[in-house]
C-alpha cells in the first residue's frame, strides 16, 4: 500500500474505509478483538437461528390457537386440539419438586466439603460428584425406575401418607411414577452441580472473612452460616440457576418415571407430563402438519420459560448484590 | 433456499445412487415395528442380488410418510394407512402394500390372578374409557367364572410415544366402542381418557410388572419373545381368542374378501371364528410413478420376492405371514408401479 504519510499528506484523498480497516489490523490486538467477536456473534446467531426456526415452524398452530395455548389443557392428536398448560404445570412443578430437595442437600453437603472435611476427603469427593455430574440421564432413568418407583409405591408414598395425607399435596392414588418421583430422580441429577459450584465457591471465600467472624468470638457454624455462605451467596445462586436449568430440559429420565399423563393435579403422587418429555415420546410419529407445529410450539414455550427463569435469575443476582456479600 | 437444497440433495443422490457399475441404492424410512423383519429381507435380498442395496432407517410411521411426500426416501413404510388428507397432500400417487401382520395383546398383573383373563370387548374398553374401574366388576367377572378377581382399583397403562402398537389398539377400540371412537378415535397417539404412560412396549411392560392390579397392551412378538403372559380377548364371532401368528393370518384372511384395491384398510375385529381381533397390517408405501428405470426395477422385484420368498422368514422372527388372497391382490398390484 503506497501510503507514505510523510510525502502524499496534502495531495493524497482520505484513506478508503477499507484501507483504513486493513491498516489498523496491522496490530495484533485488533486481530484478536475481531477474531473473538466472530466467535462471540456466532453464539449469538445459532440462538436467534434456533428460535427463528422454532418461531417459523410452529405457525400454524400459532395462528390456530395463538395465546389461548397457554392456557388450554386438552392435547388432543385425534381431533387436533392442542394446549401447553399441563406440560407448563409438570415442567415447573417438577423442577420446583427437584430443587427443593436439591438445594438443601446440595448446599449442605457443599458446605462441608468447603469448610469441615478435611482438603484430601474433600478433594476425593468432589472429583466423585463431577463424574456422578456426567452420568448420562437415561442411566438417572434406570435408576428411577428400578429403584425409586418401588421405593416410592412400597415405603416412601404410604409413609408419607401416613404423616403427611390430610394435605392435597399427599392425597389421591399412589402408583409410584408421579411428580413426587420425577422430582426425586431430578434432584440426584442436579444435585452434582449444586455441591461442585458451590464448593468450588466456598473454597475462594478469603480465609480473613473466616478468622475475622472467629475473632469475633463466633463458633463454627455460625461463622460459616452468618459470614462465608453470604460471601458466596452468588456463586451458590448461580448453581442453583444451573441446576433449575438442567431441570427444566430433562427429558429422558423424566418421561420414565413421570407417568405420562397430560393432566393438572394438585397432589404430588398423581401422573404428570413435562414438555421435554412430551416432545420426546410424540415427535417422530407425529403425522400431520399441526401436530408437529404445535410439538414445536412447545419447544417455543420451553425455550421461553427457561429465558424468563434465567431472566429472573439474573435480576435475583443483581439484588441481593445490592444487599451485602462480595462487593461487585 | 430449501428447495435449492433439496434439489441438490436429490440430484446428488440420483448421481450417488445410481453408479456405471448397475448398483442400485434405495433409500427408505418408517415404522419402527416392522425394522427387524426388514432388515432381515433387505440382507437376504441383497445376498441373492448384490448390486441392489437397501438402506432403511427405522425413524417411526410419522416420520417415513414426511420424508416420502418430501421426496429424500425412495419409498416408506407406515403402521398406519395414510389418510386421505395425507394423500392429497402428496406429488405423487403413493400405492400400499402390506408387508407383514402384527398383533396387540393385553397383559396384567394383578395379584392372587396367575391364570389368562377373557376380555370381552367392552371390558376393555370400558377399562380404557375409564368407566371400569374395579377388577371384580361384572363385565370381566362374568367371562372368568371360577377365577378370584379382588375389588381393587384397576390401573390403566398405555402407550406415551406414538406408535403403530397404540393406532392397532385404538382402531379395535374405535369399532367395539362407539363411545370411544366419538370421544378418543384412532390415532398413533390419542388424548386417553385415564392411565399411566409407558415409553415403548418395554416401558408399558415396566410399569405393568411393577404395579399391582395394572394392565396394558403390548406387542405380540414383544410378548413371546419375552415371556410375557398375556390374556385373551374376544373376537367378533364371540370366541375367547389367544393371540398367535394363525390366528392373526386369519384375521387377515378374513378380510380379505372385503379389501379395498388400494390395500388401506383396517382388519381389527375381523370376522371368523378363528380370527384374532386386534390385529393389523403394516405397509411399504411405494410411488406410483418411479422416473428411474433401475430403481424401478429393483423396487418391483423386491416386491414380487417379499410376497414370495420374503414371507418365509417371518414366522422366526414371530411376524404372521400374509395370507393367500391378499398376496394374489399384491402381486396383480405390483404392476401398477410406472
Amino acid at each position: 500500500m503506497a501510503t507514505s504519510a510523510t510525502t502524499m499528506d496534502n495531495a493524497a484523498p482520505p484513506e478508503s474505509g477499507l484501507r483504513a480497516f486493513v491498516h489498523k489490523l496491522r496490530n495484533g490486538d485488533e486481530v484478536a478483538h475481531i477474531i473473538t467477536l466472530i466467535f462471540a456473534a456466532t453464539i449469538l446467531l445459532i440462538t436467534s437461528l434456533l428460535v427463528y426456526e422454532l418461531w417459523i415452524n410452529s405457525s400454524l398452530s400459532r395462528s390456530k390457537f395463538g395465546l389461548m395455548f397457554f392456557f388450554t389443557r386438552v392435547w388432543d392428536p385425534v381431533s387436533g386440539d392442542f394446549g401447553a398448560l399441563p406440560f407448563i404445570y409438570g415442567t415447573l412443578v417438577t423442577a420446583v419438586v427437584s430443587l427443593a430437595i436439591a438445594v438443601p442437600l446440595g448446599l449442605a453437603a457443599a458446605i462441608f466439603l468447603a469448610e469441615l472435611a478435611p482438603r484430601r476427603l474433600s478433594d476425593a469427593i468432589a472429583f466423585l460428584i463431577d463424574l456422578l455430574a456426567a452420568v448420562p440421564s437415561v442411566i438417572y432413568g434406570l435408576l428411577g425406575i428400578f429403584i425409586v418407583v418401588p421405593l416410592m409405591r412400597t415405603t416412601i408414598g404410604p409413609l408419607l401418607k401416613h404423616t403427611l395425607g390430610f394435605l392435597p399435596l399427599f392425597s389421591g392414588p399412589n402408583y409410584g411414577v408421579g411428580f413426587l418421583t420425577a422430582g426425586i430422580v431430578l434432584a440426584i441429577m442436579v444435585v452434582p452441580f449444586i455441591i461442585s459450584v458451590s464448593r468450588e465457591v466456598l473454597l475462594t471465600v478469603p480465609r480473613e472473612q473466616r478468622e475475622a467472624a472467629q475473632g469475633l468470638g463466633a463458633t463454627r457454624w455460625e461463622s460459616t452460616w452468618q459470614v462465608v455462605v453470604p460471601w458466596a451467596r452468588t456463586g451458590i445462586m448461580g448453581s442453583v440457576f444451573l441446576a433449575l436449568a438442567r431441570a427444566l430440559g430433562e427429558t429422558m429420565a423424566v418421561t420414565m418415571v413421570i407417568g405420562n399423563d397430560p393432566k393438572i393435579a394438585t397432589s404430588l403422587f398423581a401422573p404428570g407430563y413435562t414438555i421435554a418429555a412430551v416432545i420426546a415420546n410424540e415427535f417422530t410419529e407425529a403425522t400431520g402438519n399441526l401436530y408437529l407445529n404445535a410439538l414445536i410450539e412447545l419447544g417455543l414455550v420451553l425455550f421461553l420459560m427457561t429465558f424468563i427463569l434465567n431472566g429472573l435469575a439474573r435480576l435475583l443476582i443483581v439484588a441481593t448484590e445490592r444487599g451485602g456479600g462480595r462487593p461487585a | 433456499m430449501k428447495k435449492t437444497i433439496l434439489v441438490a440433495m436429490l440430484v446428488l443422490g440420483l448421481v450417488a445412487t445410481t453408479g456405471a457399475d448397475g448398483t442400485v441404492l434405495l433409500n427408505a424410512a418408517g415404522a419402527t415395528f416392522p425394522y427387524p423383519i426388514y432388515s432381515k429381507w433387505f440382507d437376504v435380498y441383497h445376498s441373492a442380488h448384490s448390486n441392489v442395496q437397501i438402506n432403511y432407517q427405522s425413524i417411526g410411521s410419522g416420520g417415513g410418510i414426511r420424508q416420502l411426500q418430501a421426496g429424500t426416501v425412495d419409498f416408506g413404510a407406515s403402521d398406519g394407512p395414510m389418510t386421505d388428507e395425507q394423500l392429497s397432500q402428496s406429488k405423487v400417487k403413493i400405492l400400499h402394500f402390506p408387508t407383514v401382520l402384527g398383533a396387540v395383546v393385553p397383559t396384567y398383573n394383578i395379584p392372587g390372578v396367575s391364570g389368562e383373563l377373557n376380555f370381552t370387548q367392552q371390558a376393555i374398553a370400558g377399562i380404557y374409557l375409564g368407566k371400569i374401574t374395579k377388577w371384580n366388576d361384572p363385565e370381566i367377572v362374568k367371562a372368568n367364572s371360577g377365577v378370584k378377581l379382588p375389588n381393587d382399583d384397576i390401573v390403566v397403562v398405555h402407550r406415551s410415544d406414538g406408535s403403530g402398537t397404540s393406532y392397532i389398539f385404538t382402531d379395535f377400540l374405535s369399532k367395539v366402542s362407539p363411545e370411544w371412537k366419538s370421544k378418543v378415535g384412532t390415532n398413533t397417539s390419542v388424548n386417553w381418557p385415564v392411565g399411566l404412560g409407558g415409553k415403548g412396549n418395554e416401558g408399558v411392560t415396566g410399569l405393568v410388572k411393577q404395579t399391582p392390579d395394572a394392565i396394558g397392551y403390548i406387542e405380540l412378538i414383544y410378548a413371546v419373545q419375552n415371556n410375557i403372559p398375556f390374556g385373551k380377548v374376544q373376537n367378533a364371532a364371540g370366541k375367547f381368542l389367544k393371540a398367535d401368528l394363525a390366528g392373526v393370518t386369519a384375521a387377515a384372511a378374513g378380510a380379505a374378501k372385503d379389501m379395498p384395491a388400494d390395500f388401506r384398510v383396517s382388519i381389527t375385529n375381523a370376522p371368523g371364528a378363528t380370527a384374532y381381533p386386534i390385529s393389523s397390517f403394516t405397509w411399504l408405501l411405494i410411488p406410483a410413478q418411479i422416473p428411474d428405470a433401475n430403481k424401478r426395477a429393483a423396487i418391483k422385484d423386491f416386491l414380487a420376492w417379499m410376497l414370495k420368498d420374503g414371507q418365509n422368514y417371518n414366522e422366526a422372527l414371530s411376524y404372521a405371514k400374509l395370507p393367500a388372497p391378499v398376496v394374489a391382490k399384491e402381486q396383480k398390484a405390483i404392476a401398477l408401479i410406472q
